[in-house]
């Protein structure tokens, strides 16, 4: 928060009383403590240990859903795709624990069931485990540096990018499926017994990989928060809300992307690896359009513009599978269609911009009436003098995009000049 | 010779995905949404020919064809009274809400019809092909061929010849300036998502006529889809043509050329999009402006 970034309003220096402000700079530490405690110490107390493994599995889809609150919150990169990098961590995690099972030259099980005759290539390598650990942010990181590189530098943004993104991750699934002697194909990599030393059949060690589970979610979320606070998070919304100003005022668009792109599937890897020893098998239909999309809905529900939403859509919208599956895997699909298009028609900012406009709502109502020139503003409507409406948000609150996530280069049908009022008109 | 029989094999599945990229070509370029849901329409294409099937019995495909026609261009005038025209230039929150409405009508399909697929019976003059000195032209693959041929010259005519059509091309390019000319862009709208989303339930049709129609029908060719639109370049009808062969008949070649092709030729596809992409950003086909990007 130096720099540039310096005349940017601080979020707590805004309208409101300064007691209140200082109790909601507290609330965010606060409440990531609690869930910590919750974590931590409360849900291995209470959970029975398969309930417990169910929890480990949804945080690590919450550790992807991080990454994905950065690049698509902040970032406004839609990425269908991050089932790729999650799969890309997986099987580098998976691949060296059927090697140190296999034990030195033995074949994994399923190399023996398909015929392969002899370790392949491929595979040599991961049966360091410095190397595969390597591997697990490595892969990621460089399939979406490579990625990005090649299609943010060329401006290709928006849908594309998301169609694309989509396209990578339906590749990937028919390339998996197709290599069965390298990849296991449609069963994937199953039956995993022991993770760097933890007996994965143990529940005192399955519940230590737990808590390394919650430690692991617990940094990345302090590191995408970081980043989300730093300049380069500050970037990433200008970006978001108007590459081209931010290509002529000096900067490269296309790395700042890239950059966000690469954290957040290297995320995703690592929440990969993780996945694996916690619930102990990795097949493609886990990676595959729909399970990437699975993996978006949480974030969605949660709100995509607040990282902590994120981690609690993920959390919830998993939840909410197991209960709904449990029952019967129909109606689980209707409700996650259903999910989607609610979200999308009534709250596009998902659970967090719901609470988010009723604190802003509480706080209102709790104003002097001397402030009611905050009457809602329809929206894409400049207000008469140009400055932000009072009752909402601080005007360059990052978690609040300018405009709803859309592209600059895309065609606007309706409301152009609305759009552009609304767009970059900061008030004076 | 068997490169040429792959030819035709390619040529068949492109002119399927042209049938699909065209509707979403111009639902993207003229309103910017995104239809996830678009395969959905394909699927109910396919099964609109599955349900004449009894009735109209062995020609039930050619009957097919208008009804299908009909029935996914009404299903998607529905979507987009209900749905997507809240959405019009917010390309990125159709696609999610689309795909949900997508995942419930798959869903809707097999509770209807069940999960497992179902045969359409071709009629018998479609059964069989013709040898050409060792070439083999199956008259299923022709038929799709001529179809999609048909349809693209249709569509043509009535982006050059009809007012309708024209009116389309003007809120394509230029929305505000086709409104206050006396376009009433709405009614275009909708007419643009009927007769594209009617497109693909023809290409439902059509693959019927290629294999077992089942709930998921329809994503499975979407993707690629996209894919064409991407490469053709927005609401580009001389784009879509070119890119949908383009990639048909690489896909089809790719499978039969390298070993084990059928897990790569997906992989390839993607690689020579992006790197197609550096060439020509934009796709083939672009709209000069001035506008910035």
């Amino acid at each position: 928060m130096t720099g540039a970034v310096a005349t940017v309003p601080d979020r707590t220096a805004g309208p409101g009383p300064a007691p209140l402000s200082r109790s909601r700079r507290l609330a965010g530490p606060a409440l990531f403590v609690a869930v910590g405690l919750l974590l931590v110490a409360v849900a291995p107390a209470v959970l029975s240990p398969f309930r417990l493994d169910l929890l480990g599995k949804y945080l690590c889809y919450a550790i992807v859903a991080v990454g994905i609150g950065l690049a698509w919150g902040r970032g406004g990169m839609l990425t269908l795709g991050q089932g790729v990098f999650f799969g890309l961590g997986g099987y580098a995690m998976g691949m060296h624990l059927k090697l140190r099972e296999a034990g030195p030259g033995g074949l994994p099980d399923f190399m023996v069931w398909s015929g392969v005759e002899s370790l392949p290539a491929l595979w040599r390598p991961f049966a360091n485990p410095v190397f595969a650990l390597a591997m697990v942010v490595l892969l990621p990181v460089t399939v979406a540096v490579l990625l990005g590189l090649l299609v943010f530098r060329q401006r290709v943004r928006g849908a594309y990018f998301a169609v694309l993104s989509q396209a990578l991750a339906a590749a990937f699934v028919i390339l998996l499926v197709g290599q069965q002697g390298l990849t296991g194909g449609t069963n994937g990599l199953t039956n995993f017994q022991m993770f760097y030393g933890l007996d994965l059949y143990q529940p005192g060690d399955k519940r230590f990989l737990y808590l390394v589970v919650v430690a692991v979610l617990g940094t990345m979320f302090l590191l995408a928060w970081q980043l989300s606070r730093s300049r380069f998070g500050q970037l990433l919304v200008a970006v978001r809300d108007g590459e081209d100003r931010v290509r002529f005022l000096g900067y490269e668009p296309a790395v700042v992307k890239t950059i966000a792109f690469a954290v957040s599937a290297g995320m995703a890897g690592i929440a990969g690896a993780l996945f694996v020893p916690m619930v102990g098998l990795l097949s493609p239909a886990n990676l595959g359009i729909v399970a990437s999309l699975e993996l978006l809905i949480g974030v969605a529900i949660g709100g995509r513009f607040s990282l902590a939403g994120a981690v609690g859509g993920a959390l919830l919208v998993n939840y909410a599978k197991t209960i709904f599956s449990e029952e019967s895997a129909d109606n689980w699909i209707y409700l996650q269609g259903a999910m989607f298009v609610i979200v999308m028609i009534w709250a596009p900012r998902g659970l967090a911009g719901l609470a988010a406009d009723a604190r802003a709502a509480v706080r209102h109502r709790r104003r002097p009436p001397s402030r009611s020139v905050a009457a809602p503003i329809p929206s894409g409507t400049p207000s008469a003098n140009g400055s932000a409406p009072p009752g909402s948000a601080d005007p360059v609150d990052p978690a609040r995009p300018v405009d709803d996530a859309r592209p600059a280069d895309q065609i606007e049908p309706t409301g152009v000049p609305a759009v552009a009022a609304q767009r970059g008109e900061e008030p004076a | 010779m068997a490169t040429l029989n792959q030819l035709v094999i390619g040529a068949s599945i492109g002119a399927v995905l042209l049938l699909i990229a065209l509707g979403l070509t111009f639902t993207f370029g003229q309103m910017g949404v995104i239809n996830m849901a678009h395969g959905e329409f394909i699927m109910a294409g396919a099964y609109t020919a599955y349900l004449l099937q009894p009735l109209v019995g062995t020609q039930s495909v050619l009957v097919a064809l208008p009804v299908a026609f009909a029935v996914a261009g009404v299903l998607g005038l529905i979507l987009e009274r209900l749905a997507i025209r809240h959405f019009y230039g917010r390309p990125l929150d159709t696609l999610l809400l689309t795909w949900g409405i997508s995942l419930i009508l798959q869903q809707v399909a097999r509770d209807i019809f069940g999960a497992p697929n179902v045969q359409v019976r071709a009629p018998g003059w479609l059964t069989g092909g013709l040898d050409l000195g060792g070439v083999r032209l199956p008259y299923n693959r022709v038929f799709i061929m001529v179809l999609a041929v048909g349809c693209v010259v249709a569509i043509w005519l009535y982006l050059t010849r009809m007012r309708h059509g024209r009116r389309m091309r003007a809120v394509m390019q230029n929305r505000q300036l086709a409104a206050v000319s006396g376009v009433a862009t709405e009614r275009v709208d909708q007419l643009t998502f009927f007769i594209g989303s009617g497109l693909a339930g023809v290409a439902g049709v059509a693959l019927t006529l290629i294999g077992p129609v089942g709930p998921t029908l329809g994503t499975n060719y979407i993707v690629d889809a996209f894919l064409v639109v991407v490469a053709g370049g927005l609401g580009q009808l001389r784009g879509a043509v070119i890119a949908a062969f383009a990639l048909g008949i690489l896909n089809s070649f790719v499978e039969f050329w390298v070993d084990n092709g059928a897990s790569f030729a997906k992989v390839v596809v993607f690689a020579v999009i992006i790197a197609f992409l550096q060439l020509r950003p934009q796709g083939m086909f672009v709209v000069r402006t001035r506008a910035l990007s």
